[in-house]
């Protein structure tokens, strides 16, 4: 038997999806910028295409992340993705070897029993049958669970799962039934053949025991083709686009390709690879504190990808990138939400006509602003001393007056030739208005700013508050080291420029989210606790750190679920009963101080109090705090 | 015979609202142990100077609070903190941090209130520049009969900051204290019969002069003590290289930032649930309203009760109150106690 016509419905779903596929990576790939273009024919040709193969492997098919997050969770990802995959594979195997013929069409390989029913019942075939059988029960274990997900997310430990749209709907039941109905038809036909081994061979004897066999099968051949055709039909317009998407943007990756500001081809690409898994609703603090369940990065993506209006979905968010180090697909969620959120007033377009469901318009992007008049023309000009060492301390550090008198307490002490720029107030680093879309106006700023830091004739900034650091680091182009205070003070104890004694204190430490997870900067704020007291883990360490919850990057939250998010945090990082609960960000602080029992600190502020007798460097002179003209090197 | 005549109350709290509890329910025929968890009764009043609006000596007040429970009837047990409350059949036991069981046949809870830790407003720099103070701070200084800034000098230039802890969504205090205001314009006044040619200038949100004479007092500070108001809340607090005040303040009137160097800022501290209150609260089951105080069992004429039968409430653990109204609420409190003995025995 060579065709039958049950296998169109396939055959359609599959050169559809196929020729789809293409189609939109040239899309895709005519919209990536030039260097990205290189990128990515560098990539395919060197290094990158075999790293891609592997994290292909270990994440698309084992899904490696989701396993280390919950086991059952990875389990069932595992058997869908691996199982099918294996499926295919031995199913083409099987045809090639065991068909009529070599190189057979695809449907041979996916109708094998139907075209070779009486396969399989001696030596080397019953064992291929064996191998089949067990791959389809492996997939078949994690459908059930898959079943058992959606209706109980509790049973496979997760809090909360992904809330479906229609189509959504639809391509999971045709998702479903693939299996179910392959395993009812292969067994049926086993069972009038009397082959199949122990799954579809036990099944379809007991079946056919009672039921007329061949005329049961075919039927079930039918819904197994039209299942699957429905599923390639439907997959472009579902989340079921991260399988093939996934792929495509694991390459990218590898081949160097980022999210960086702008939206684009990656972003888009990263939208379709986010599979609704739901890992990032339980990272979520907003979910697990303030019981706002429908914000979180699964939302925006689906949100962005069915072109819908995700303004209020994006800006309700505090930025604190928790979901993007759980996302097991690695995508840039917090990047994307920020281009999400300056895209502002977009229209929510191509929401009619099923070939724009297809190929959707570009994201688009706000306008520029027409006006071009200076929104801070009124600034005076910068004048600043020369100094080595510039302390910036920032607005927020301001309101936290005693981290900065502890900066100035530990610079005095240290003997470097240093100035306070903002010391009656200076200019803000742009940051916030950076997180407002407001690129223009923060350039002002950063200019300014930028100015007063050349004429300076620095080779060190130092900031207290994690928000300026990164804005200093990544948005200027300036010839200054820029340093956190944490990594300031570090470079002062290994110099030996300060001399600290131990107190005997307890303290657990709160990485802020911007510096930790966005700069990077996990070791050094520890490295100087442990320093001058005693050091306590919390759980919560390093890339898992929690939001203060007084984030500036949510405007949509009430300050009673600030409070909340605040109360749970403090809650959980000061289960060691520490003395202190320290930080390294003026907001962090001001933020827990709010709500704590536990006295909240900066680290300057307990490297202040710790601080012994200055060491008196050669010729020293004079005490006045802006007054230091001694010259200490400290890198 | 009078119901309540030889009924056992325990009143815990001996400030303005305690003492004068103790006073009438004594009065009343009731055996009262009074339990302060101070080394000497009179509560905050021990540490105000002169009270508004009449400029009273507060000491006048305190000598009489302390007489109003020197009473044959009253036992006053200092040093004493109230662990817990339970009900034992009609009576209710209080447990001491001593570890005595104290049997009673009602309870009045008179635990007042904390003045707002104004540590906790990092920004206007309390217990970091040595120049911001707090209003009871000041009242301090006005009984010793000096007002001078850290270094000895006397300042010329000083500011007050309204609202410290109240009104703040930010500290988890919605509520107006409602005293702060009026307090702030009389320490003003005072401030300027210290000082002749001191510039004094308040920073406020409202005004909220709601009590008897109040109005009048604010008017007279205008008109005979020249003070300024400044509509608007004060942003930040730094200090200069001479150790003066710098304050950032919008004046949302002339819709201007502004920049003042001051020399002594004083922050009008509010008023919150007492900490020996919250655990009783916690510790015993009675009932706190989302500002933290006890929650009254109706609020038009169930004030002075609580969720558990035998125990009611006197003065500021229910709701800021000035030292009028403090007095009226514990002695409005023996009228509920009475009638719960009249009921019982019937």
């Amino acid at each position: 038997m060579k065709f039958d016509p049950f296998v169109i419905p396939f055959n359609i779903g599959l050169f559809f999806i196929l020729i789809y596929a293409v189609v939109r990576s040239i899309i895709w790939f005519r919209a990536l910028s030039r260097p990205d273009k290189l990128r990515l024919q560098r990539g395919f040709f060197g290094r990158p295409f075999g790293q891609s193969l592997k994290e292909i492997f270990l994440e698309s098919l084992i899904h490696r992340k989701i396993f280390k997050t919950n086991f059952l969770l990875g389990y069932m990802h595992m058997s869908l993705a691996f199982g099918w995959f294996l499926l295919i594979l031995f199913g083409t195997i099987e045809a090639d070897i065991f068909g009529d013929s070599h190189l057979n069409p695809p449907y041979k390989a996916i109708f094998f029993k139907y075209f070779n029913p009486v396969h399989g019942m001696t030596g080397i075939e019953a064992a291929y049958s064996f191998l089949m059988d067990l791959i389809l029960a492996f997939i078949l274990s994690g459908l059930l669970l898959a079943v058992i997900k959606r209706f109980y997310s509790r049973v496979v430990g997760m809090r909360k799962t992904t809330k479906l749209k229609t189509l959504d709907r639809i391509a999971l039941t045709s998702l479903w039934m693939i299996f179910p109905s392959r395993l009812l038809a292969e067994s049926f036909t086993s069972g009038a053949y009397g082959s199949g081994s122990f799954l579809t061979g036990s099944l379809g004897s007991s079946l056919a025991s009672f039921l007329p066999a061949i005329e049961m099968a075919y039927p079930f051949w039918w819904l197994y083709s039209i299942s699957l055709g429905t599923f390639f039909i439907l997959l472009p317009l579902t989340r079921y686009m991260h399988i093939p998407t996934e792929l495509f943007l694991i390459f990218a990756r590898n081949s160097g390709i980022r999210t960086g500001d702008q939206p684009g081809a990656f972003m888009e690409m990263q939208i379709y690879s986010c599979s609704s898994c739901g890992i990032c609703i339980d990272a979520c603090q907003l979910n697990f504190s303030a019981g706002i369940t429908n914000i979180q990065s699964a939302y925006l993506m689906k949100g962005l990808r069915n072109a819908e209006d995700v303004r209020d979905i994006a800006s309700n968010c505090l930025m604190c990138g928790r979901c993007d180090i759980k996302c097991p697909v690695g995508i840039e969620l917090t990047p994307v939400r920020m281009i999400a959120r300056r895209s502002g007033d977009s229209e929510a377009g191509s929401k009619n006509g099923i070939w724009k469901k297809y190929f959707p318009e570009r994201h688009p992007v706000a306008p520029e602003k027409q006006s071009h008049e200076p929104a801070y023309g009124w600034l005076p000009e910068a004048k600043v001393p020369k100094a080595d060492v510039l302390y910036y301390a920032g607005c927020m550090t301001h309101l936290t007056p005693a981290v900065k008198n502890a900066m100035v307490k530990i610079l005095d002490a240290s003997g470097v030739n240093y100035d306070f720029i903002d010391r009656d107030g200076g200019v803000c680093c742009g940051r916030p208005l950076m997180l407002a879309g407001q690129d223009r106006e923060a350039r002002e700023l950063i200019n300014y700013n930028s100015q007063l830091i050349w004429k300076s004739g620095a080779t060190t900034l130092v900031t207290s508050c994690p928000i300026c650091y990164k804005v200093f680091r990544e948005s200027y182009y300036l010839n200054v080291e820029v340093l956190h205070h944490t990594q300031f003070i570090r470079r002062l104890i290994l110099k030996g420029s300060i001399r600290l004694s131990f107190l005997r204190k307890k303290v657990s430490y709160h990485t802020p989210s911007e510096l930790g997870r966005r700069s990077g900067i996990y070791d050094d704020p520890k490295l100087v606790l442990m320093h001058v007291a005693r050091f306590q883990k919390t759980g919560f360490d390093d890339e898992n750190s929690l939001c203060c919850g007084g984030s500036l990057g949510n405007t949509r939250i009430s300050h009673d679920q600030k409070n909340k998010i605040a109360l749970d945090a403090v809650h959980e990082l000061t289960k060691a009963d520490p003395d202190i609960l320290a930080t390294a960000c003026p907001l962090c602080k001001k933020t827990f101080a709010g709500v704590s029992d536990t006295p909240v600190a900066d680290i300057a502020e307990i490297v202040a109090e710790a601080l012994s007798l200055p060491v008196p460097p050669a010729g020293r002179k004079g005490k006045k705090i802006l007054k230091h003209r001694e010259t200490a090197n400290i890198d | 015979m009078h119901k309540a005549d030889k009924k056992r109350v325990v009143v815990i709290g001996g400030g303005a609202a305690g003492l004068e509890a103790a006073g009438q329910l004594a009065r009343a025929g009731c055996i009262v142990t009074l339990l302060e968890k101070e080394s000497e009764t009179g509560g905050h009043v021990k540490n105000w100077y002169h009270l508004f609006p009449d400029i009273r000596n507060s000491d006048e007040v305190l000598k009489y609070l302390v007489r109003q429970a020197d009473h044959g009837n009253i036992t006053v047990r200092t040093g004493v903190t109230a662990g817990s409350l339970e009900k034992n059949g009609k009576s209710v036991i209080v447990k001491t941090s001593r570890g005595e069981r104290i049997i009673s046949d009602a309870v009045v809870l008179a635990t007042g209130f904390d003045l707002f830790d104004s540590r906790r407003k990092e920004e206007y720099g309390y217990d970091i520049y040595h120049n911001v103070i707090s209003s009871a701070d000041l009242e301090v200084m006005f009984r010793e009969g000096s007002v001078k800034r850290h270094d000895g000098e006397i300042p010329q230039r000083i500011g007050f900051v309204h609202c410290v802890g109240s009104r703040d969504s930010k500290v988890n205090n919605l509520y107006c204290s409602k005293l702060c205001c009026v307090t702030a314009v009389k320490q003003a006044m005072e401030i300027k019969k210290h000082i002749e040619n001191a510039r004094v200038y308040c920073f406020y949100m409202d005004m909220r002069m709601g009590g008897a004479l109040y109005e009048e007092l604010y008017k007279e500070s205008q008109e005979s003590y020249g003070i300024v108001y400044i509509r608007g809340k004060v942003s930040e607090v730094s200090d200069n290289i001479d150790s003066r005040l710098i304050v950032k303040v919008e004046d949302t009137l002339a819709g201007r930032p502004l920049r003042m160097e001051l020399d002594m800022l004083v922050l009008m501290a509010g008023m919150e649930m007492s900490e020996s209150g919250m655990r009783l609260a916690e510790s015993s089951d009675l009932q706190t309203a989302e500002n933290r105080f006890f929650a009254p069992a109706d609020h038009h004429f169930g004030s002075n009760r609580s969720n558990m039968d035998g125990v009611f409430y006197a003065g500021t653990c229910t709701a800021p109150m000035n030292i009028t109204d403090t007095i009226s609420h514990a002695r409005a409190v023996v009228a509920d106690v009475t009638d719960y003995f009249r009921n019982i025995n019937a």
